[in-house]
């Protein structure tokens, strides 16, 4: 992060806003400064964005995707007549698990917007010939194509992007078609 | 494939002459075609190697180590999961290999919708669902086969997180004061449990279909999965099967812990 704010001017020629996502309260004190700092910087940048992961499961994504759901819902909910006669019924004991599935509260696209990464990509590059996602951007990844080559990271160059581009236009329509079957 | 120029061509028109743009689009089709023309190839010759494997001339691939695949998935695309006699055969073969949990997934819930034709035509399987009621998912005697759907992805999370978010309420209600809801990944997992999604994460997931995408297989159940692209149903084989099981079992997998 120090290399890429001593770097800041490149980053402001080229217009890009650099934003690190995650649980960032994981971080230690000065490398979250520093990430506070470039973000600091570029936030006017409008050309690309570049959204660097740390302290990132995708699993770990969703959990907070349903807090903030949570917390966004619970003040609307609290006035909640379904809520009233739900616990009516409990006076003190366990409200059973029908009650509680019935309520729909948290709504699909609630999660969608609490995502801690957005909008959502078309081609995930995944380096070294893995073909697992290792717990990254499964939220993210339902019409994405999944690119596997086998060159390691330092080794991925315009090539592999340029043959990612083409197979993603390749199967656009497909994919546009899923995505709004989805919707 | 799709071949229009879409948003990014009509900017570069605004800058480019005429017959320039349409020279760049003529290269760009052009390119399109060779990539097609390369991956006609490509699949010809998985083709023809899938054929050697399945009629045995390749021994590399006789003997499968297939316990290391426990559970194993397979997605198909919607459109292609109507031909339901190509996924029937698709699971004899599975089930011929030894498999022992499977679960079959396509968007639109195509599989769903015919799983008594296909549970009927397999020797000997039995829907997850009851295996888990009857408490025989360990019993190594049959294969059980699970049916999923993009409602059983993302809209289940949906529904395990409002489980989550009654229990919250619930505990605000009565609490002191109001904290912030915090939960943790085991909470997620017995909220879903608990609705009724008990399938484990697969160790392999086989793409049956145009591109290479899991089209909202659960993302919970996604960690650490391999997932290997098959091509279309409709050119499937057994050699080809074997080869991405095989490949599977002699990885050695590192699951970070």
């Amino acid at each position: 992060i120090e290399g890429m704010i001593m770097e800041e001017s490149i980053i402001n020629a080229y217009d890009i806003c650099v934003r690190f996502v995650g649980n960032l309260k994981l971080l230690s004190e000065p490398v979250k400064t520093a990430a506070d700092k470039i973000m600091r910087a570029t936030a006017n940048n409008s050309k690309c964005v570049l959204l660097i992961a740390v302290c990132y499961t995708s699993t770990d994504e969703i959990v907070h995707a349903v807090e903030e759901s949570s917390e966004l819902n619970s003040n609307e909910v609290c006035n909640n007549q379904e809520l009233e006669e739900a616990n009516a019924t409990g006076s003190g004991t366990v409200i059973q698990i029908e009650n509680m599935e019935s309520y729909s509260g948290i709504k699909l696209v609630d999660l969608e917007k609490n995502t801690y990464i957005n909008p959502y990509p078309d081609v995930l590059i995944r380096t070294s010939g893995e073909t697992r996602l290792s717990n990254y951007l499964l939220w993210q990844t339902t019409n994405c194509i999944l690119y596997s080559p086998h060159a390691l990271w330092p080794e991925i160059g315009l090539r592999h992007v340029v043959w990612a581009v083409i197979n993603c236009q390749r199967h656009y329509s497909y994919l546009e078609k899923h995505k709004e079957y989805l919707k | 494939m799709d071949l229009k120029p879409g948003a990014g061509g009509q900017r570069v028109n605004r800058f480019v002459d005429p017959i320039s743009y349409h020279f760049l689009q003529f290269l760009w089709r052009t390119l399109h075609l060779l990539v097609s023309l390369w991956y006609l190839q490509v699949s010809m010759v998985q083709m023809i190697e899938g054929f050697l494997i399945s009629s045995g001339l390749v021994k590399r691939y006789g003997a499968l180590d297939i316990d290391k695949v426990r559970y194993l998935a397979i997605v198909v695309d919607s459109e292609e999961a109507y031909q339901i006699s190509k996924v029937i055969q698709l699971l004899k073969w599975v089930e011929d290999m030894g498999v022992k949990h499977l679960c079959l997934y396509d968007s639109k819930g195509v599989l769903k919708t015919n799983k008594k034709t296909i549970m009927e035509s397999l020797n000997n399987a039995m829907p997850f669902e009851e295996a888990v009621e009857k408490d025989v998912l360990l019993d190594q005697k049959q294969m059980t086969v699970e049916f999923a759907s993009s409602s059983d992805g993302k809209e289940a999370i949906t529904r395990a997180a409002n489980v989550l978010f009654m229990k919250y309420l619930k505990y605000a209600k009565t609490g002191v004061g109001k904290e912030e809801p915090c939960f943790t990944e085991d909470q997620m997992d017995e909220a879903l449990k608990a609705i009724g999604y008990k399938g484990p994460e697969p160790d392999l997931l086989l793409i049956y279909g145009p591109v290479r995408c899991h089209l909202g297989f659960s993302p919970w159940r996604l960690r650490y999965t391999e997932m290997v692209h098959m091509g279309p149903l409709r050119y499937m084989n057994l050699g080809s099967l074997k080869k991405a099981i095989h490949r599977f079992t002699t990885v050695q997998q590192n699951y970070g812990t």
